[in-house]
């Protein structure tokens, strides 16, 4: 019954991981099962409802379909990597504000998907915002909130990627 | 700095009505927050069970000897485990079964250190069934001969429901015009994310802790406790986060008194969790019924009686959805005026899954016959929906069939205020006379309304709350109540009401209620009850601890304490505002001077609600409130795929507490419902659901959720917190006939069976094209005759 494991190294959250891990084993198990980070949810397991989703090298990924590893000399961030030394994420933050958080189960999800979204285009429109989370289901909020968050944070990101490029 | 300069005075202000952040939040967005689903105990089992997978069925073998030889397994329940031990709301259930009365009843149940090995031993359970012929619809439950579900309730009669008023053939005679439909609200389920999960564990001297999702901690105890054969004294209920309940967890499932079996069995804590197939097939559902519904009115509009004769799908088990009739009937005879009333309800036993209780409890189902048959009227008698229903609605102070009494009622407020933003009247008309022009995609209006309770509902004997509240040497103050944060927000609705009345920041209120052995009785969130009970009962705790506060402050300082008020953390003088002391500080010396004194009271609420009773006459909420929606929608009359482009809402919310908090309740609550209205539906087919994913269950997600144009009426609820009435059920309740009419409107096509999916709006539309031109046709011929 016990499958064969592997041993794999990779970046989780800025620090370097060594562990074995089952060849059959999801990431999402090993996050939260091995590592103890429970901030990324089980709602599905099949990649529906996007409660799992890290990010991978840059992209987000839900981890309930990405086996283990994988994971194996890449560099994964989850919900718990997003804390800046100064607290919560500007992401986080503006979900806190903007009142997007109920019973927050689908949050860590919906804020990984979001922060990729505001990275990758600092400047999105609200339609844009609807289509980039459509894979992330939210049974309490209705959305709207949670696009009012992202959208209050599309012209401060320009901002901040405006200034980075001034700065070097 | 000058010692002798006084500190600037601090205003009076108030933080009702303000945009107050939930206290929750923070942790929850950073991944801290630890859910049910996220615990771990030392020792700790895994439970999991096995599901019949068959809707009716003898069991004749079980097994179980290969599942407890495994490695690892530490125990193995069956039916025989649970002999006599009946729970439910008519005793109908037991947690492992001795036969098969729906697809997800639980046969068998392991603990094993793994979930694998609970897995595999669970494959290793052999089962011998002998099929039984099922009954899939009440229809067929109810037919003579058909075949019984439970020995002891024959022709598969569950509850029965019934409430007349006036004179019906005499309120018929005087209709001119009737409106008579069959409607047939389908089965959903409330998908909350995290799925469900109970961890249970048993002391030494026979004392359950069970770690729960539950939604009403007190009342969970008793129900829980028969299912065990222990007293609901002797088990401690915790409430850990939960990710989200709407209605799911305000009874016992049989997945929880299998986790306290399983502890019980093991001497160890045992954790079940559900997977999301298991959630689909397993958690309760929205009760499915048929509603045969007559309204009549005058030829000038004015309701004369509306009749309602109910047939309700209990499924196999009775939770709470067969006691939905409660509220059908309250909508029956209480949304608008009408004279006369004849309503009755049968639940009839099926093998299909069955409903619990589930936001607007019965209203979803009531609102979308009685508001499409408002609108059906109103275009009999050739009037604007809007004239109809302003004709029809009750004003402040009337008194309802049922003796409801709308002591503040803004229904016709709601509705004109929907009405005029949305330009309702002007739209309505210029859609229908586009309806039949050329062109593929049609737009729509539609509006709808409805009345819910928005203060609890005495379906106990009581409907109060208990609430504890402390301050502390530093001013923090400690909240203890009964009353369970689900997600709603009523976190943030009692710090925000102790900050108002004792002056302090909102991050020094501290909230202790997830744990029965400590926080006090309250009736669980249900019934839109918690912001209205739980508001009075913080309010009038810390209008005690003000009291005593400045008593003390008043001595100490030598003033008059009704010359005093609590403002910034301090004691001031109430006619301007200058501080006289810190509070802290107050504190402190009240605690250590010679005779000693804490700040610490305790407050227990009832609402003036009567008890419902068996008559169903009773003023059984301590308030109601009524919302209107307008939906916007554009139809694909090739697809029939609906696309809702706006949605305008006008609420009576009694008065706004906290405004982030209401309008994300009731943008939610939309959402709900838009899924209940255009796609969400359990295919269930011969007692099977076929439908167990997300991928072929659709939820709303974000691109279709329309913009929303909230306008919140504040009527001032006489016995409400600050006036507030309670308003999460009522967004859920009234979207799905707003799109319904504004189908109608758009298209000329009626939905009786929702959901309004494209394939049912696109073969309603051309069944209306093709009767239109059969008639056509049949007029020509018809024409050539003559």
């Amino acid at each position: 019954m016990t499958s064969a494991e592997t041993e794999i190294i990779f970046k989780l959250n800025g620090r370097e991981v060594c562990l074995k891990v089952p060849v059959t084993m999801k990431t999402l198990a090993m996050l939260r099962d091995k590592l103890g980070l429970t901030g990324t949810k089980y709602a599905c397991g099949e990649g529906e409802c996007g409660a799992c989703t890290i990010n991978v090298d840059g992209k987000t990924v839900n981890s309930c379909l990405m086996y283990a590893v994988d994971c194996d000399g890449r560099e994964v961030v989850t919900i718990e990597g997003l804390r800046t030394p100064d607290g919560l994420h500007p992401v986080q933050q503006a979900f806190v504000d903007h009142g997007a958080v109920q019973c927050g189960f689908c949050m860590p999800g919906m804020i990984m998907q979001a922060q990729y979204l505001l990275e990758n285009n600092p400047g999105l429109s609200r339609e844009q915002a609807r289509r980039g989370l459509e894979g992330n289901l939210c049974r309490c909020t209705g959305y709207t909130k949670v696009l009012d968050a992202v959208e209050a944070l599309v012209d401060r990101s320009k901002c901040a990627a405006a200034a980075g490029r001034a700065a070097s | 700095m000058d010692k002798n300069a006084s500190p600037p005075p601090i205003a009076k202000t108030t933080l009702i009505g303000q945009r107050i952040k939930k206290p929750d939040a923070a942790d929850k967005a950073s991944g801290k927050t630890r859910y049910i689903n996220d615990m771990v105990l030392p020792q700790m089992l895994i439970g999991k069970v096995l599901f019949a997978g068959r809707p009716h069925a003898r069991i004749a073998r079980i097994d179980t000897a290969a599942a407890q030889a495994l490695p690892g397994v530490h125990a193995v329940l069956t039916g025989k485990d649970v002999a006599g031990l009946k729970f439910g709301f008519v005793r109908d259930n037991v947690a492992l079964k001795d036969k098969v009365r729906c697809e997800h009843d639980e046969i068998a149940a392991v603990a094993a250190e793994t979930e694998e090995i609970a897995a595999r031993a669970l494959e290793l359970i052999q089962v011998e069934y002998e099929d039984l012929p099922g009954v899939f619809t009440p229809e067929a439950g109810a037919r003579e001969g058909a075949p019984q579900i439970h020995d002891n309730f024959p022709g598969n009669k569950s509850l029965s429901f019934e409430f007349k008023h006036g004179d019906l053939a005499a309120a018929e005679a005087a209709s001119d015009v009737i409106v008579d439909s069959v409607f047939r609200p389908h089965h959903v389920t409330h998908c909350c994310m995290g799925t469900s999960c109970a961890i249970a564990d048993f002391d030494h001297n026979g004392k359950l802790t069970i770690w729960t999702q539950t939604q009403y901690p007190y009342n969970y105890k008793m129900d829980l406790a028969p299912a065990l054969g222990i007293s609901p004294g002797d088990i401690r209920v915790i409430q850990p986060p939960v990710g989200g309940a709407f209605g799911s967890k305000l009874d016992v499932y049989p997945y929880e008194p299998i986790a306290a079996l399983l502890a019980r069995k093991t001497g160890r804590p045992v954790k079940v969790l559900y997977s999301r197939e298991e959630e689909f097939k397993a958690a309760p559902t929205r009760q499915a019924a048929i509603i045969h519904m007559r309204t009549g009115c005058t030829r000038d509009g004015v309701l004369t009686f509306r009749s309602a004769d109910v047939l309700l799908d209990n499924g196999a088990y009775t939770s709470w959805g067969p006691t939905i009739p409660v509220i059908m009937m309250r909508t029956t005879s209480g949304h608008y005026r009408v004279p006369v009333v004849d309503f009755k309800a049968q639940a009839i036993y099926t093998n299909n899954p069955y409903a619990g209780s589930f936001r607007g409890y019965g209203n979803v189902q009531t609102t979308y016959a009685t508001a499409q048959q408002m609108d059906m009227l109103a275009d009999m008698v050739d009037m604007d929906p809007l004239e109809f229903h302003l004709k029809n609605a009750q004003k402040s102070g009337e008194v309802t069939p049922q003796k409801s009494f709308l002591r503040e009622c803004a229904l016709a407020q709601c509705l004109e205020i929907a009405a005029k933003a949305s330009g309702y009247s002007r739209k309505r008309k210029e859609y229908a006379a586009l309806r039949d022009a050329p062109g593929r995609h049609k737009k729509g209006i539609g509006l709808a309304s409805s009345i819910h309770n928005a203060g609890g509902a005495k379906i106990h004997k009581s409907d109060g709350i208990g609430t504890i509240l402390k301050v502390d040497d530093y001013a923090r103050v400690t909240v203890i109540t009964g009353a369970s944060e689900i997600g709603q927000g009523i976190d943030a609705v009692i710090t925000l009401i102790v900050a108002e009345e004792l002056g302090v920041p909102l991050e020094h209120v501290t909230i202790v209620n997830n744990d029965s052995d400590i926080a006090p009785w309250d009736v669980g969130v249900h019934a839109s009850r918690t912001t209205f009970i739980a508001g009075n009962g913080t309010r009038r705790a810390a209008r005690k601890a003000k009291v005593q506060i400045l008593n003390a402050a008043g001595k100490m300082l030598q003033e008059r304490a009704e010359d005093l008020d609590l403002r910034g953390g301090s004691v001031v003088r109430d006619r301007d505002g200058a501080p006289l002391i810190k509070l802290d500080r107050l504190l402190r010396q009240m605690h250590f001077q010679a005779e000693p004194e804490l700040v610490m009271v305790t407050d227990y609420y009832e609402p003036r609600s009567e008890p419902e009773g068996a008559k169903h006459i009773s003023d059984h909420s301590a308030a109601y409130s009524h919302a209107v929606h307008v939906a916007e929608i554009t139809v694909d009359t090739l697809t029939g795929e609906i696309k809702v482009d706006k949605v305008t809402v006008a609420q009576d919310v009694g008065r706004v507490i906290n405004r982030m908090g209401l309008e994300g309740q009731i943008e939610g609550g939309v959402a709900m419902g838009l899924g209940y209205a255009l796609s969400e539906n359990m295919r269930i087919v011969d007692g099977m659901l076929t439908n167990s994913c997300f991928r072929d269950y659709k939820l709303i997600t974000a691109p279709e959720m329309p913009p929303l144009d909230l306008h919140f009426i504040e009527s001032n609820c006489a016995e409400g917190p600050y006036g507030a009435k309670g308003v999460s059920e009522l967004p859920t309740i009234v979207i799905a006939p707003a799109i319904a009419n504004a189908l109608y409107n758009a298209t000329g096509v009626r939905i009786f069976n929702p959901p309004m999916s494209p394939e049912t709006v696109a073969r309603a539309i051309h069944e209306r094209r093709a009767q239109a031109a059969g008639d056509r046709a049949a007029s020509q011929a018809e024409g050539l005759t003559v």
